[in-house]
């Protein structure tokens, strides 16, 4: 039985075979429509969350199976105190497969480690997001062709940006990735981050605080949104959040084939004049995490 | 300064100056009944200063414990007034239940009962982070 805590829990053979699943997937979705009949997934989502949590569920109702659960902390037992680990032993008697957002970080690691199904990380506060970077990888790979060779500003908030984390530490595996990182001194990458991916000699990589100058060197820009729920004062959120906002002007000097990520939800960082622009992928990663998370729930659960 | 000879018991040496009293702590050595004696900055002729503890009653260490303060403590068993093992502790590839995560977001933070447990992730600078939340021990 295995779980999906950290991105680096799957090997870069194992990344890439999931890839393949979804791009297949993605070509003959009916031969993927009764994979899972029978099987529940379970979304305990301790924090609320648009995106992951139905994507994860049309991910498993696309599978043939079915979906029980609850979005926010107070319609579960964890309002009257019970713990993660015993949550996490209670679903298991219901379900077949559990994906978890919680904002504590570890608590989906808590949940592995008692449970007796498959967990899926769907986000722990500002630590790992690994579902959200193997829907990144596969639209960089259905963008570029490729996952290697390229070079990818991350810009905004680098320091509690959860998805920038997983996706650097992914992308690190991957021959000639150079990363710019463009963020406020105070949004930089931390410490664990830069010591155990940036320094430990596998990636080139600088910092700047300037997009303008960064932009015309890259091959994928990865923008994100400065979350308010991350920080502990709300002066320092509204003194950061608008410092990037990418407009059409700014991506004059850009590449012709630049591919525009986000995760999404975006407050104002993109402007939404960007949105009809061919090189503004976003809305093609939302459905791209659809499939990965189909072809993660299949190798979890063993389904051929 | 003169303390007295252990006939049986131990002695920690070459404790880093400055970290016995944590040591000792960590140990709980003030549940002992016997004689403890916690001796600062001695002389070290490698180190120019070390701590050392002495504990008048062969107890079971945490020899895990003694490698993440230093791998380079020396554990000396004594019997009968002899030295009769030297031991280095190795440096543990997880500490569980001691030292304590420090992250405010970290589960640990909230749910008290789960113990804190801490993974070697870096050998050459001795770096253990958290295996719940990854934040580094200080």
């Amino acid at each position: 039985m295995r779980s999906l805590i950290d991105i680096a829990d799957l090997t870069v053979e194992e990344i890439d075979g999931l890839i393949a699943t979804a791009e297949d997937i993605i070509k003959d979705p009916d031969k993927y429509a009764e994979k899972c009949r029978r099987k529940k997934l379970a979304t305990l989502f301790y924090e609320p969350s648009t995106r992951t949590r139905l994507s994860f569920e049309s991910a498993m109702i696309e599978l043939g199976g079915s979906v029980i659960g609850f979005s926010e902390a107070q319609s579960s037992s964890a309002s009257k105190g019970e713990s993660v680990a015993d949550t996490a032993r209670v679903i298991s008697c219901f379900a077949d497969i559990i994906a978890m957002r919680h904002p504590m970080e570890g608590a989906p690691r808590v949940a592995a480690m008692n449970a007796s199904i498959p967990v899926i990380n769907a986000g722990d506060g500002g630590h790992n997001h690994p579902t959200q970077t193997l829907t990144d990888l596969l639209t960089i790979k259905r963008e570029k062709g490729r996952l290697s060779h390229m070079t990818v500003g991350c810009c905004g908030d680098l320091k509690f940006g959860r998805t920038v984390h997983s996706l650097l530490e992914a992308m690190s595996r991957y021959e000639g990735v150079d990363f710019v990182l463009i963020s406020p001194e105070e949004l930089k990458v931390p410490e664990h981050v830069r010591t155990d991916i940036l320094n430990a000699g596998r990636v080139k990589y600088r910092e700047t605080e300037s997009l303008q100058e960064a932009m015309p060197e890259l091959d994928i820009l990865y923008m994100t949104r400065v979350q308010r729920e991350r920080f502990i004062s709300e002066a320092d959120y509204v003194r950061l959040k608008d410092t990037y906002i990418l407009t059409p002007d700014k991506l004059e000097t850009a590449k012709k084939d630049l591919s525009i990520l986000h995760p999404l939800p975006r407050v104002n960082e993109i402007s939404v004049a960007i949105d009809k622009d061919p090189r503004a992928c976003y809305f093609r990663q939302v459905m791209n995490g659809k499939f990965i998370r189909m072809a993660l729930i299949m190798k979890l659960l063993e389904v051929e | 300064m003169l303390i007295g000879t252990i006939v049986n018991g131990i002695v920690i040496d070459h404790i880093p100056a400055g970290r016995g009293m944590e040591l000792y702590r960590y140990l709980e050595l003030d549940k002992l009944d016997c004689e403890v004696a916690l001796i600062k900055n001695a002389a070290s002729g490698k180190r120019g200063k070390k701590d050392i503890l002495k504990i008048n009653e062969v107890i079971d260490l945490n020899f895990d414990l003694l490698g993440y303060i230093d791998p380079h403590i020396t554990v000396n068993i004594i019997r009968n007034g002899e030295r009769v093992e030297k031991r280095h502790p190795d440096l543990p590839d997880e500490i569980r239940g001691v030292i304590r995560c420090k992250n405010p977001r970290c589960i640990t933070s909230c749910e008290q009962e789960l113990e804190h447990v801490f993974k070697l992730t870096d050998r050459e600078h001795r770096v253990y982070r958290c295996a719940y939340c990854d934040t580094r021990a200080k």
